[in-house]
Protein backbone atom coordinates (compact mmCIF):
# COMPACT_ATOMS: atom_id res chain seq x y z
CA UNK A 1 0.00 0.00 0.00
CA UNK A 2 0.97 3.77 -0.60
CA UNK A 3 1.76 4.09 3.34
CA UNK A 4 4.21 1.32 3.15
CA UNK A 5 5.73 3.26 0.33
CA UNK A 6 6.00 6.80 1.94
CA UNK A 7 7.51 5.22 5.36
CA UNK A 8 10.00 3.37 3.21
CA UNK A 9 10.75 7.21 1.63
CA UNK A 10 10.62 8.50 5.22
CA UNK A 11 13.60 6.10 6.25
CA UNK A 12 15.70 7.05 3.28
CA UNK A 13 15.06 10.61 4.18
CA UNK A 14 16.03 10.16 7.58
CA UNK A 15 19.09 8.57 7.07
CA UNK A 16 20.31 11.35 4.52
CA UNK A 17 19.12 14.58 6.72
CA UNK A 18 17.69 15.69 9.91
CA UNK A 19 17.34 12.39 11.95
CA UNK A 20 14.75 11.34 14.24
CA UNK A 21 12.85 14.57 13.87
CA UNK A 22 12.32 14.56 10.64
CA UNK A 23 11.49 10.82 10.12
CA UNK A 24 8.62 11.49 12.54
CA UNK A 25 7.87 14.02 10.98
CA UNK A 26 7.80 12.25 7.61
CA UNK A 27 5.67 9.19 9.32
CA UNK A 28 3.31 10.97 10.49
CA UNK A 29 2.44 12.82 7.15
CA UNK A 30 2.70 9.80 5.84
CA UNK A 31 0.05 8.31 8.08
CA UNK A 32 -2.02 11.33 7.33
CA UNK A 33 -2.10 11.10 3.92
CA UNK A 34 -3.17 7.64 3.80
CA UNK A 35 -6.47 8.11 6.50
CA UNK A 36 -7.09 11.08 3.98
CA UNK A 37 -6.97 9.24 1.39
CA UNK A 38 -9.04 6.61 2.67
CA UNK A 39 -6.92 3.83 2.70
CA UNK A 40 -6.60 1.28 5.39
CA UNK A 41 -3.49 1.32 7.93
CA UNK A 42 -2.00 -2.26 8.61
CA UNK A 43 -0.72 -3.58 11.76
CA UNK A 44 3.17 -3.19 10.24
CA UNK A 45 2.44 0.59 9.43
CA UNK A 46 3.50 3.04 11.65
CA UNK A 47 0.80 4.72 13.21
CA UNK A 48 1.28 7.72 16.06
CA UNK A 49 0.84 6.16 19.81
CA UNK A 50 -2.58 7.99 20.66
CA UNK A 51 -4.08 6.42 17.54
CA UNK A 52 -2.93 2.77 18.71
CA UNK A 53 -4.04 3.49 22.32
CA UNK A 54 -7.39 5.13 21.20
CA UNK A 55 -8.06 1.71 18.95
CA UNK A 56 -6.87 -0.75 21.84
CA UNK A 57 -9.22 0.89 24.33
CA UNK A 58 -12.56 1.18 21.85
CA UNK A 59 -11.41 -2.58 20.29
CA UNK A 60 -10.62 -4.17 23.67
CA UNK A 61 -14.29 -2.31 24.59
CA UNK A 62 -15.93 -3.82 22.04
CA UNK A 63 -14.27 -7.59 22.82
CA UNK A 64 -15.14 -7.54 26.54
CA UNK A 65 -18.99 -5.77 25.74
CA UNK A 66 -19.39 -9.28 23.53
CA UNK A 67 -18.22 -11.81 26.07
CA UNK A 68 -20.05 -9.92 28.88
CA UNK A 69 -22.87 -9.45 26.71
CA UNK A 70 -23.16 -13.52 26.59
CA UNK A 71 -24.63 -13.57 30.22
CA UNK A 72 -27.81 -11.67 30.35
CA UNK A 73 -28.95 -13.42 27.04
CA UNK A 74 -27.32 -17.11 28.55
CA UNK A 75 -29.13 -16.56 31.30
CA UNK A 76 -32.45 -17.82 29.03
CA UNK A 77 -30.83 -20.85 27.37
CA UNK A 78 -31.91 -23.47 30.19
CA UNK A 79 -35.54 -21.51 30.02
CA UNK A 80 -36.35 -20.85 26.80
CA UNK A 81 -39.90 -22.00 26.18
CA UNK A 82 -39.08 -23.98 22.80
CA UNK A 83 -36.31 -25.65 21.38
CA UNK A 84 -36.47 -23.93 18.36
CA UNK A 85 -35.92 -21.14 20.22
CA UNK A 86 -33.75 -22.09 22.43
CA UNK A 87 -31.24 -23.51 19.58
CA UNK A 88 -31.33 -19.77 18.04
CA UNK A 89 -30.55 -18.79 21.23
CA UNK A 90 -27.77 -20.90 21.57
CA UNK A 91 -26.29 -20.54 18.75
CA UNK A 92 -26.38 -16.46 18.87
CA UNK A 93 -24.63 -16.78 22.07
CA UNK A 94 -21.98 -19.21 20.30
CA UNK A 95 -21.64 -16.05 17.86
CA UNK A 96 -20.94 -13.76 20.33
CA UNK A 97 -17.99 -15.90 22.03
CA UNK A 98 -16.45 -15.43 18.37
CA UNK A 99 -16.90 -12.19 18.16
CA UNK A 100 -15.48 -11.62 20.95
CA UNK A 101 -12.11 -14.17 19.50
CA UNK A 102 -12.02 -11.95 16.41
CA UNK A 103 -11.72 -8.82 18.01
CA UNK A 104 -9.29 -10.00 20.66
CA UNK A 105 -7.28 -10.84 17.77
CA UNK A 106 -7.79 -7.48 15.90
CA UNK A 107 -6.83 -5.89 19.27
CA UNK A 108 -3.61 -8.18 19.63
CA UNK A 109 -2.21 -6.75 15.76
CA UNK A 110 -2.09 -3.81 17.86
CA UNK A 111 0.33 -5.50 20.09
CA UNK A 112 -0.90 -6.17 23.01
CA UNK A 113 -2.07 -9.74 24.10
CA UNK A 114 -5.63 -11.06 24.88
CA UNK A 115 -4.35 -12.12 28.83
CA UNK A 116 -3.73 -9.02 29.18
CA UNK A 117 -6.96 -7.00 28.43
CA UNK A 118 -9.13 -9.77 29.89
CA UNK A 119 -6.68 -8.62 33.42
CA UNK A 120 -7.91 -4.75 32.72
CA UNK A 121 -11.55 -6.34 32.32
CA UNK A 122 -11.16 -8.37 35.24
CA UNK A 123 -9.93 -5.61 37.35
CA UNK A 124 -12.09 -2.77 35.68
CA UNK A 125 -9.70 -0.80 34.39
CA UNK A 126 -11.28 -1.41 30.79
CA UNK A 127 -14.92 -1.36 30.36
CA UNK A 128 -17.58 -3.01 28.46
CA UNK A 129 -21.09 -1.82 27.00
CA UNK A 130 -22.87 -0.12 29.83
CA UNK A 131 -25.85 -2.01 28.45
CA UNK A 132 -24.89 -5.22 29.75
CA UNK A 133 -25.19 -4.15 33.17
CA UNK A 134 -29.16 -4.36 32.84
CA UNK A 135 -31.01 -7.64 33.62
CA UNK A 136 -33.16 -9.93 31.66
CA UNK A 137 -36.11 -10.63 33.44
CA UNK A 138 -38.79 -12.23 31.15
CA UNK A 139 -38.28 -14.26 28.13
CA UNK A 140 -39.59 -11.29 26.35
CA UNK A 141 -36.28 -9.48 27.18
CA UNK A 142 -34.55 -12.07 24.90
CA UNK A 143 -35.99 -10.37 22.08
CA UNK A 144 -35.85 -6.56 22.75
CA UNK A 145 -31.77 -7.13 23.66
CA UNK A 146 -32.50 -9.13 19.87
CA UNK A 147 -33.71 -6.32 18.87
CA UNK A 148 -32.68 -2.83 20.10
CA UNK A 149 -28.94 -4.01 21.65
CA UNK A 150 -27.95 -5.43 18.39
CA UNK A 151 -30.04 -3.22 16.57
CA UNK A 152 -28.07 -0.25 18.17
CA UNK A 153 -24.73 -2.46 17.83
CA UNK A 154 -25.48 -2.70 14.15
CA UNK A 155 -26.25 1.17 13.49
CA UNK A 156 -22.97 1.65 15.47
CA UNK A 157 -20.59 -1.09 14.19
CA UNK A 158 -21.73 -0.76 10.33
CA UNK A 159 -19.86 2.20 9.90
CA UNK A 160 -17.24 0.94 11.46
CA UNK A 161 -16.75 -1.80 8.55
CA UNK A 162 -14.87 0.98 7.00
CA UNK A 163 -12.95 1.92 9.80
CA UNK A 164 -9.11 3.22 8.85
CA UNK A 165 -7.37 0.30 10.65
CA UNK A 166 -8.00 -2.61 9.05
CA UNK A 167 -8.31 -5.73 10.68
CA UNK A 168 -10.99 -3.46 12.98
CA UNK A 169 -12.62 -3.03 9.72
CA UNK A 170 -12.96 -6.48 8.86
CA UNK A 171 -13.59 -7.77 12.09
CA UNK A 172 -16.30 -5.80 11.84
CA UNK A 173 -17.56 -7.00 8.27
CA UNK A 174 -17.99 -10.11 9.87
CA UNK A 175 -19.41 -9.16 12.98
CA UNK A 176 -22.33 -7.19 11.48
CA UNK A 177 -23.09 -9.75 8.81
CA UNK A 178 -24.38 -12.29 11.82
CA UNK A 179 -25.74 -9.31 14.15
CA UNK A 180 -28.13 -8.76 11.37
CA UNK A 181 -29.13 -12.52 11.61
CA UNK A 182 -29.40 -12.02 15.41
CA UNK A 183 -31.18 -8.60 15.53
CA UNK A 184 -34.08 -9.95 12.37
CA UNK A 185 -34.84 -13.38 14.88
CA UNK A 186 -35.23 -11.08 18.08
CA UNK A 187 -37.68 -8.80 16.32
CA UNK A 188 -39.21 -11.73 15.04
CA UNK A 189 -39.35 -13.36 18.63
CA UNK A 190 -40.69 -9.89 19.98
CA UNK A 191 -43.60 -9.82 16.77
CA UNK A 192 -44.69 -13.48 17.76
CA UNK A 193 -45.13 -12.35 21.67
CA UNK A 194 -47.01 -9.05 20.63
CA UNK A 195 -49.72 -11.54 18.76
CA UNK A 196 -50.08 -13.94 21.17
CA UNK A 197 -52.22 -14.47 24.31
CA UNK A 198 -52.38 -10.82 26.50
CA UNK A 199 -49.80 -12.12 28.66
CA UNK A 200 -47.06 -12.57 25.63
CA UNK A 201 -48.22 -9.24 24.27
CA UNK A 202 -47.50 -7.71 27.77
CA UNK A 203 -44.64 -9.25 28.38
CA UNK A 204 -43.22 -8.09 25.02
CA UNK A 205 -44.31 -4.63 25.78
CA UNK A 206 -42.61 -4.38 29.35
CA UNK A 207 -39.69 -5.98 27.68
CA UNK A 208 -39.69 -2.55 25.45
CA UNK A 209 -40.25 -0.88 28.06
CA UNK A 210 -36.95 -1.37 29.96
CA UNK A 211 -35.07 -1.86 27.11
CA UNK A 212 -35.52 1.18 24.86
CA UNK A 213 -33.62 4.06 27.20
CA UNK A 214 -30.56 2.07 28.38
CA UNK A 215 -30.34 1.32 23.76
CA UNK A 216 -30.30 5.18 23.11
CA UNK A 217 -27.51 5.39 25.77
CA UNK A 218 -25.39 2.48 24.06
CA UNK A 219 -24.38 5.28 21.46
CA UNK A 220 -23.05 7.34 24.27
CA UNK A 221 -22.98 10.45 25.81
CA UNK A 222 -24.07 13.58 23.60
CA UNK A 223 -21.30 15.05 21.09
CA UNK A 224 -20.78 17.98 23.45
CA UNK A 225 -20.00 16.10 25.74
CA UNK A 226 -17.83 12.95 24.23
CA UNK A 227 -14.17 13.21 25.04
CA UNK A 228 -13.06 10.57 22.06
CA UNK A 229 -15.07 11.77 19.25
CA UNK A 230 -13.89 13.94 17.65
CA UNK A 231 -10.52 12.37 17.30
CA UNK A 232 -11.78 9.51 16.57
CA UNK A 233 -13.69 11.20 13.19
CA UNK A 234 -10.46 12.56 12.51
CA UNK A 235 -8.39 9.60 12.22
CA UNK A 236 -11.63 7.91 10.74
CA UNK A 237 -12.19 5.16 13.35
CA UNK A 238 -15.57 6.70 13.73
CA UNK A 239 -17.28 8.02 10.84
CA UNK A 240 -20.29 9.73 12.13
CA UNK A 241 -20.85 11.20 15.93
CA UNK A 242 -23.31 9.45 18.63
CA UNK A 243 -26.14 12.02 18.15
CA UNK A 244 -26.20 11.32 14.75
CA UNK A 245 -26.40 6.97 15.07
CA UNK A 246 -28.58 7.82 17.77
CA UNK A 247 -31.08 9.78 15.56
CA UNK A 248 -30.64 6.87 12.72
CA UNK A 249 -31.46 4.59 15.32
CA UNK A 250 -34.66 5.87 16.40
CA UNK A 251 -36.07 6.60 13.21
CA UNK A 252 -35.49 2.94 12.52
CA UNK A 253 -37.17 1.70 15.21
CA UNK A 254 -40.13 4.10 15.01
CA UNK A 255 -41.87 2.44 12.31
CA UNK A 256 -40.83 -1.26 13.81
CA UNK A 257 -42.47 -0.92 16.90
CA UNK A 258 -45.76 0.42 15.12
CA UNK A 259 -45.06 -3.14 12.79
CA UNK A 260 -44.73 -4.81 16.37
CA UNK A 261 -47.79 -3.32 17.82
CA UNK A 262 -46.02 -2.25 20.35
CA UNK A 263 -45.28 1.15 22.11
CA UNK A 264 -41.94 2.77 22.56
CA UNK A 265 -41.82 4.65 26.23
CA UNK A 266 -41.08 8.50 24.88
CA UNK A 267 -44.32 10.51 25.48
CA UNK A 268 -42.05 13.48 23.12
CA UNK A 269 -41.71 11.07 20.69
CA UNK A 270 -42.98 12.63 17.09
CA UNK A 271 -41.95 13.13 13.72
CA UNK A 272 -40.12 16.54 13.06
CA UNK A 273 -41.55 17.23 9.32
CA UNK A 274 -39.39 20.37 9.37
CA UNK A 275 -35.99 17.90 10.58
CA UNK A 276 -37.17 15.24 8.87
CA UNK A 277 -36.25 12.95 11.96
CA UNK A 278 -38.08 12.16 14.81
CA UNK A 279 -37.92 14.49 17.83
CA UNK A 280 -37.19 12.45 21.17
CA UNK A 281 -37.48 12.79 25.24
CA UNK A 282 -34.18 13.51 27.21
CA UNK A 283 -32.01 10.84 27.73
CA UNK A 284 -31.33 10.08 32.01
CA UNK A 285 -27.76 10.66 31.56
CA UNK A 286 -27.45 10.69 35.24
CA UNK A 287 -28.54 7.28 35.15
CA UNK A 288 -25.91 6.34 31.98
CA UNK A 289 -23.42 8.19 34.04
CA UNK A 290 -24.00 5.99 37.21
CA UNK A 291 -24.14 2.37 35.16
CA UNK A 292 -20.72 3.38 33.67
CA UNK A 293 -19.31 4.36 37.43
CA UNK A 294 -20.11 0.34 38.21
CA UNK A 295 -23.98 1.62 40.19
CA UNK A 296 -26.16 -0.31 37.45
CA UNK A 297 -28.31 -3.19 38.37
CA UNK A 298 -26.09 -6.38 37.45
CA UNK A 299 -22.15 -4.62 36.87
CA UNK A 300 -21.38 -6.86 40.20
CA UNK A 301 -22.70 -9.62 38.90
CA UNK A 302 -21.25 -9.33 35.43
CA UNK A 303 -17.61 -9.19 36.16
CA UNK A 304 -17.95 -11.75 39.04
CA UNK A 305 -19.28 -14.03 36.83
CA UNK A 306 -16.36 -13.40 34.77
CA UNK A 307 -14.14 -13.14 37.09
CA UNK A 308 -15.05 -16.79 38.37
CA UNK A 309 -15.34 -18.48 35.40
CA UNK A 310 -11.58 -17.15 34.73
CA UNK A 311 -10.21 -17.95 38.08
CA UNK A 312 -12.10 -21.17 38.41
CA UNK A 313 -10.50 -22.20 35.08
CA UNK A 314 -6.87 -21.34 35.83
CA UNK A 315 -6.16 -24.56 36.45
CA UNK A 316 -7.50 -26.25 33.01
CA UNK A 317 -5.35 -23.33 31.00
CA UNK A 318 -2.42 -24.40 33.25
CA UNK A 319 -2.95 -27.77 31.92
CA UNK A 320 -3.58 -27.26 28.55
CA UNK A 321 -0.43 -25.51 28.68
CA UNK A 322 1.46 -28.07 30.28
CA UNK A 323 0.22 -30.53 27.88
CA UNK A 324 1.49 -28.48 25.24
CA UNK A 325 4.88 -28.33 26.86
CA UNK A 326 5.39 -32.01 27.42
CA UNK A 327 4.26 -33.08 24.26
CA UNK A 328 6.49 -30.42 22.50
CA UNK A 329 9.15 -31.29 24.69
CA UNK A 330 8.85 -35.50 23.94
CA UNK A 331 8.20 -35.18 19.98
CA UNK A 332 9.75 -32.07 18.91
CA UNK A 333 6.51 -31.14 17.42
CA UNK A 334 5.06 -27.85 17.98
CA UNK A 335 1.42 -29.16 17.35
CA UNK A 336 -1.27 -29.60 19.87
CA UNK B 1 -48.56 -39.20 26.90
CA UNK B 2 -50.65 -41.61 24.94
CA UNK B 3 -52.67 -44.66 26.68
CA UNK B 4 -51.21 -47.68 24.16
CA UNK B 5 -47.93 -48.69 24.61
CA UNK B 6 -45.51 -46.85 22.03
CA UNK B 7 -44.11 -48.41 18.67
CA UNK B 8 -40.68 -49.96 18.93
CA UNK B 9 -39.10 -47.39 17.14
CA UNK B 10 -40.81 -44.63 19.20
CA UNK B 11 -38.80 -45.91 22.33
CA UNK B 12 -35.91 -46.50 20.77
CA UNK B 13 -36.39 -42.37 18.95
CA UNK B 14 -37.52 -40.95 22.84
CA UNK B 15 -34.38 -42.64 24.24
CA UNK B 16 -32.07 -40.99 21.71
CA UNK B 17 -33.59 -37.92 21.50
CA UNK B 18 -34.10 -37.79 25.30
CA UNK B 19 -29.96 -38.17 25.67
CA UNK B 20 -29.51 -35.62 23.21
CA UNK B 21 -32.04 -33.25 24.69
CA UNK B 22 -30.27 -33.52 28.10
CA UNK B 23 -26.83 -33.50 27.45
CA UNK B 24 -27.62 -30.41 25.47
CA UNK B 25 -29.45 -28.78 28.17
CA UNK B 26 -26.77 -29.70 30.41
CA UNK B 27 -24.05 -27.74 27.96
CA UNK B 28 -26.05 -25.41 27.97
CA UNK B 29 -25.11 -24.71 31.50
CA UNK B 30 -21.76 -23.87 30.78
CA UNK B 31 -22.03 -20.98 28.93
CA UNK B 32 -20.89 -17.90 29.86
CA UNK B 33 -19.13 -20.17 32.56
CA UNK B 34 -16.02 -21.93 30.58
CA UNK B 35 -12.70 -21.72 31.66
CA UNK B 36 -11.49 -20.14 28.37
CA UNK B 37 -13.34 -18.04 24.87
CA UNK B 38 -12.82 -21.15 22.90
CA UNK B 39 -14.42 -23.85 25.34
CA UNK B 40 -17.42 -21.50 25.44
CA UNK B 41 -17.75 -21.81 21.38
CA UNK B 42 -16.91 -26.11 21.82
CA UNK B 43 -19.29 -26.34 24.30
CA UNK B 44 -21.92 -24.26 23.02
CA UNK B 45 -21.11 -25.83 19.36
CA UNK B 46 -21.68 -29.49 21.10
CA UNK B 47 -24.97 -28.37 22.43
CA UNK B 48 -26.27 -26.92 18.92
CA UNK B 49 -25.39 -30.48 17.60
CA UNK B 50 -26.75 -32.50 20.46
CA UNK B 51 -30.12 -30.01 20.29
CA UNK B 52 -30.49 -30.68 16.47
CA UNK B 53 -30.80 -34.16 16.98
CA UNK B 54 -33.26 -34.26 20.12
CA UNK B 55 -35.45 -32.28 17.85
CA UNK B 56 -35.16 -34.37 14.84
CA UNK B 57 -35.82 -37.57 16.74
CA UNK B 58 -38.40 -36.22 19.08
CA UNK B 59 -40.23 -35.03 16.16
CA UNK B 60 -40.17 -38.88 14.87
CA UNK B 61 -41.93 -39.70 18.28
CA UNK B 62 -44.43 -36.86 18.47
CA UNK B 63 -44.33 -33.24 18.52
CA UNK B 64 -40.96 -31.60 20.05
CA UNK B 65 -41.58 -29.34 22.33
CA UNK B 66 -44.80 -31.33 23.82
CA UNK B 67 -42.15 -33.84 24.23
CA UNK B 68 -39.88 -31.95 25.45
CA UNK B 69 -41.81 -29.61 27.93
CA UNK B 70 -44.69 -31.24 29.14
CA UNK B 71 -43.48 -34.78 30.15
CA UNK B 72 -42.61 -35.25 33.78
CA UNK B 73 -39.53 -36.90 34.96
CA UNK B 74 -40.82 -40.27 35.23
CA UNK B 75 -41.43 -40.31 31.61
CA UNK B 76 -38.40 -39.31 30.63
CA UNK B 77 -35.99 -42.41 28.89
CA UNK B 78 -32.27 -40.79 28.80
CA UNK B 79 -29.01 -42.15 30.44
CA UNK B 80 -28.42 -41.44 34.45
CA UNK B 81 -25.15 -40.40 32.53
CA UNK B 82 -26.19 -37.07 30.67
CA UNK B 83 -28.19 -35.98 33.47
CA UNK B 84 -25.56 -36.31 35.80
CA UNK B 85 -24.63 -31.94 36.53
CA UNK B 86 -21.39 -30.46 35.12
CA UNK B 87 -19.47 -30.42 38.34
CA UNK B 88 -15.81 -28.81 37.18
CA UNK B 89 -14.68 -28.97 34.04
CA UNK B 90 -13.03 -32.40 34.05
CA UNK B 91 -15.91 -33.77 34.85
CA UNK B 92 -18.16 -32.40 32.00
CA UNK B 93 -15.32 -34.15 29.82
CA UNK B 94 -15.18 -36.74 31.21
CA UNK B 95 -19.38 -37.44 31.15
CA UNK B 96 -18.32 -35.91 27.33
CA UNK B 97 -15.93 -38.90 26.96
CA UNK B 98 -18.17 -41.56 28.37
CA UNK B 99 -20.89 -40.58 26.17
CA UNK B 100 -19.42 -38.88 22.91
CA UNK B 101 -17.87 -42.65 22.34
CA UNK B 102 -20.88 -44.22 23.06
CA UNK B 103 -22.86 -41.94 20.88
CA UNK B 104 -20.32 -41.96 17.89
CA UNK B 105 -20.03 -45.66 17.53
CA UNK B 106 -23.94 -46.14 17.97
CA UNK B 107 -24.68 -43.71 15.04
CA UNK B 108 -21.54 -45.26 12.92
CA UNK B 109 -23.31 -48.15 13.32
CA UNK B 110 -27.00 -46.81 12.68
CA UNK B 111 -25.72 -45.14 9.68
CA UNK B 112 -24.66 -48.19 7.94
CA UNK B 113 -27.69 -49.58 8.46
CA UNK B 114 -31.26 -48.85 6.48
CA UNK B 115 -33.24 -48.59 9.79
CA UNK B 116 -35.50 -45.53 10.34
CA UNK B 117 -32.38 -44.04 12.49
CA UNK B 118 -30.42 -44.46 9.23
CA UNK B 119 -30.70 -40.68 7.69
CA UNK B 120 -30.39 -38.90 11.07
CA UNK B 121 -27.15 -40.96 12.10
CA UNK B 122 -25.97 -40.27 8.68
CA UNK B 123 -25.69 -36.53 9.35
CA UNK B 124 -25.07 -36.52 12.68
CA UNK B 125 -21.89 -39.12 13.08
CA UNK B 126 -20.08 -36.26 11.73
CA UNK B 127 -20.70 -34.02 14.29
CA UNK B 128 -20.06 -36.71 16.82
CA UNK B 129 -16.88 -37.17 15.61
CA UNK B 130 -15.93 -33.93 16.38
CA UNK B 131 -17.51 -33.94 19.93
CA UNK B 132 -15.52 -37.31 20.84
CA UNK B 133 -12.50 -35.58 19.38
CA UNK B 134 -12.98 -32.30 21.56
CA UNK B 135 -13.28 -34.77 24.42
CA UNK B 136 -10.45 -37.55 23.76
CA UNK B 137 -8.21 -34.15 23.21
CA UNK B 138 -9.29 -32.66 26.55
CA UNK B 139 -8.96 -36.05 28.33
CA UNK B 140 -4.94 -36.16 27.61
CA UNK B 141 -4.72 -32.95 28.37
CA UNK B 142 -6.04 -32.72 31.97
CA UNK B 143 -4.94 -36.09 32.21
CA UNK B 144 -1.63 -35.61 31.43
CA UNK B 145 -1.36 -32.01 32.16
CA UNK B 146 -0.29 -31.00 35.53
CA UNK B 147 -0.95 -33.10 38.78
CA UNK B 148 -3.61 -30.89 39.82
CA UNK B 149 -5.87 -31.37 36.78
CA UNK B 150 -5.03 -35.21 36.54
CA UNK B 151 -6.21 -35.47 39.99
CA UNK B 152 -9.53 -34.13 38.74
CA UNK B 153 -9.83 -36.21 35.63
CA UNK B 154 -8.88 -39.30 37.13
CA UNK B 155 -11.71 -38.70 40.26
CA UNK B 156 -14.36 -37.50 37.69
CA UNK B 157 -13.66 -40.85 35.15
CA UNK B 158 -14.05 -42.94 38.40
CA UNK B 159 -17.49 -40.94 40.05
CA UNK B 160 -18.69 -41.57 36.06
CA UNK B 161 -17.89 -44.93 35.82
CA UNK B 162 -20.65 -46.20 37.51
CA UNK B 163 -23.20 -44.88 34.82
CA UNK B 164 -21.96 -45.62 31.81
CA UNK B 165 -23.06 -49.56 31.80
CA UNK B 166 -26.70 -48.50 31.06
CA UNK B 167 -25.78 -47.63 27.86
CA UNK B 168 -25.54 -51.35 26.42
CA UNK B 169 -28.51 -52.33 28.11
CA UNK B 170 -30.95 -53.14 25.09
CA UNK B 171 -33.64 -50.67 23.91
CA UNK B 172 -36.85 -51.43 22.45
CA UNK B 173 -36.23 -50.53 18.45
CA UNK B 174 -32.86 -50.20 18.51
CA UNK B 175 -31.47 -52.96 16.50
CA UNK B 176 -27.46 -53.07 17.21
CA UNK B 177 -25.48 -55.47 18.33
CA UNK B 178 -24.55 -54.11 21.67
CA UNK B 179 -22.25 -56.51 22.74
CA UNK B 180 -19.86 -55.17 20.58
CA UNK B 181 -20.81 -51.77 20.73
CA UNK B 182 -19.52 -51.85 24.49
CA UNK B 183 -16.27 -54.26 23.32
CA UNK B 184 -15.54 -51.25 20.82
CA UNK B 185 -16.23 -49.11 23.73
CA UNK B 186 -13.98 -50.08 26.28
CA UNK B 187 -11.30 -50.54 23.90
CA UNK B 188 -11.36 -47.20 22.84
CA UNK B 189 -12.13 -45.31 26.19
CA UNK B 190 -9.13 -47.73 27.89
CA UNK B 191 -7.00 -46.79 24.76
CA UNK B 192 -7.70 -42.91 25.74
CA UNK B 193 -7.10 -42.96 29.48
CA UNK B 194 -3.86 -44.86 28.96
CA UNK B 195 -2.59 -41.81 26.75
CA UNK B 196 -3.80 -39.52 29.15
CA UNK B 197 -1.99 -41.81 31.94
CA UNK B 198 -5.30 -42.36 33.54
CA UNK B 199 -5.89 -46.19 34.92
CA UNK B 200 -9.76 -47.14 34.13
CA UNK B 201 -11.78 -47.07 36.99
CA UNK B 202 -12.51 -49.99 38.69
CA UNK B 203 -15.82 -50.90 40.26
CA UNK B 204 -19.68 -51.64 38.90
CA UNK B 205 -20.60 -50.26 35.72
CA UNK B 206 -23.89 -49.72 37.06
CA UNK B 207 -25.48 -48.95 40.56
CA UNK B 208 -26.57 -51.96 42.86
CA UNK B 209 -30.39 -51.22 41.88
CA UNK B 210 -30.75 -49.36 38.66
CA UNK B 211 -28.84 -50.60 36.08
CA UNK B 212 -30.70 -49.69 33.08
CA UNK B 213 -32.88 -47.52 35.07
CA UNK B 214 -33.10 -44.16 33.17
CA UNK B 215 -34.21 -45.69 30.46
CA UNK B 216 -37.17 -46.95 32.44
CA UNK B 217 -37.95 -43.23 33.84
CA UNK B 218 -35.97 -44.19 37.13
CA UNK B 219 -33.74 -40.64 37.39
CA UNK B 220 -30.93 -39.34 39.78
CA UNK B 221 -32.34 -36.68 42.11
CA UNK B 222 -30.43 -33.47 40.06
CA UNK B 223 -33.05 -34.31 37.24
CA UNK B 224 -35.80 -33.04 38.79
CA UNK B 225 -34.30 -29.64 39.36
CA UNK B 226 -32.86 -29.23 35.55
CA UNK B 227 -36.55 -30.24 34.32
CA UNK B 228 -38.50 -27.74 36.33
CA UNK B 229 -35.56 -25.01 34.97
CA UNK B 230 -36.49 -25.97 31.52
CA UNK B 231 -40.06 -26.29 31.59
CA UNK B 232 -40.91 -23.64 33.82
CA UNK B 233 -42.11 -21.04 30.90
CA UNK B 234 -43.32 -23.42 28.66
CA UNK B 235 -45.66 -24.61 31.62
CA UNK B 236 -47.10 -21.06 32.42
CA UNK B 237 -48.59 -20.49 29.18
CA UNK B 238 -50.55 -23.18 28.41
CA UNK B 239 -51.30 -23.62 24.60
CA UNK B 240 -48.96 -20.33 24.09
CA UNK B 241 -46.81 -20.70 20.86
CA UNK B 242 -43.47 -18.75 21.08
Amino acid sequence: MATAAAQQTAGVLASDTAGAAAEADALQRAFDAAVAADERIEPRDWMPDAYRASLVRQIAQHAHSEIIGMQPEANWITRAPSLRRKAILMAKVQDEAGHGLYLYSAAETLGVSREELLDKLHSGRQKYSSIFNYPTLTWADVGAVGWLVDGAAITNQVPLCRCSYGPYGRAMVRVCKEESFHQRQGYELLLTLSRGTPEQHAMAQDAVDRWWWPSLMMFGPPDDASQHSARSMAWKIKRHSNDELRQRFVDICVPQAEALGLTLPDPDLKWNEERGHHDFGAIDWAEFQGVLKGNGPCNEQRITQRRRAHDEGAWVREAAAAHAAKHTATTGAGQE
Amino acid sequence: MTATAPAPATTAALALGDDALVLSHRLGEWVGHAPVLEEEVALSNIALDLLGQARVLLSMAGDEDELAYLREERAFTQLQLVEQPNGDFAHTIARQLYFSTYQHLLYAELATGSGVFAPLAGKAVKEVAYHRDHAEQWTLRLGDGTDVSHERMRRACTALWRFTGEMFQPVEGLDVDLSALEAAWLESVTAVLDRATLELPEGPRAGAWSAGAGRQGLHTEPFGPMLAEMQHLHRSHPGATW
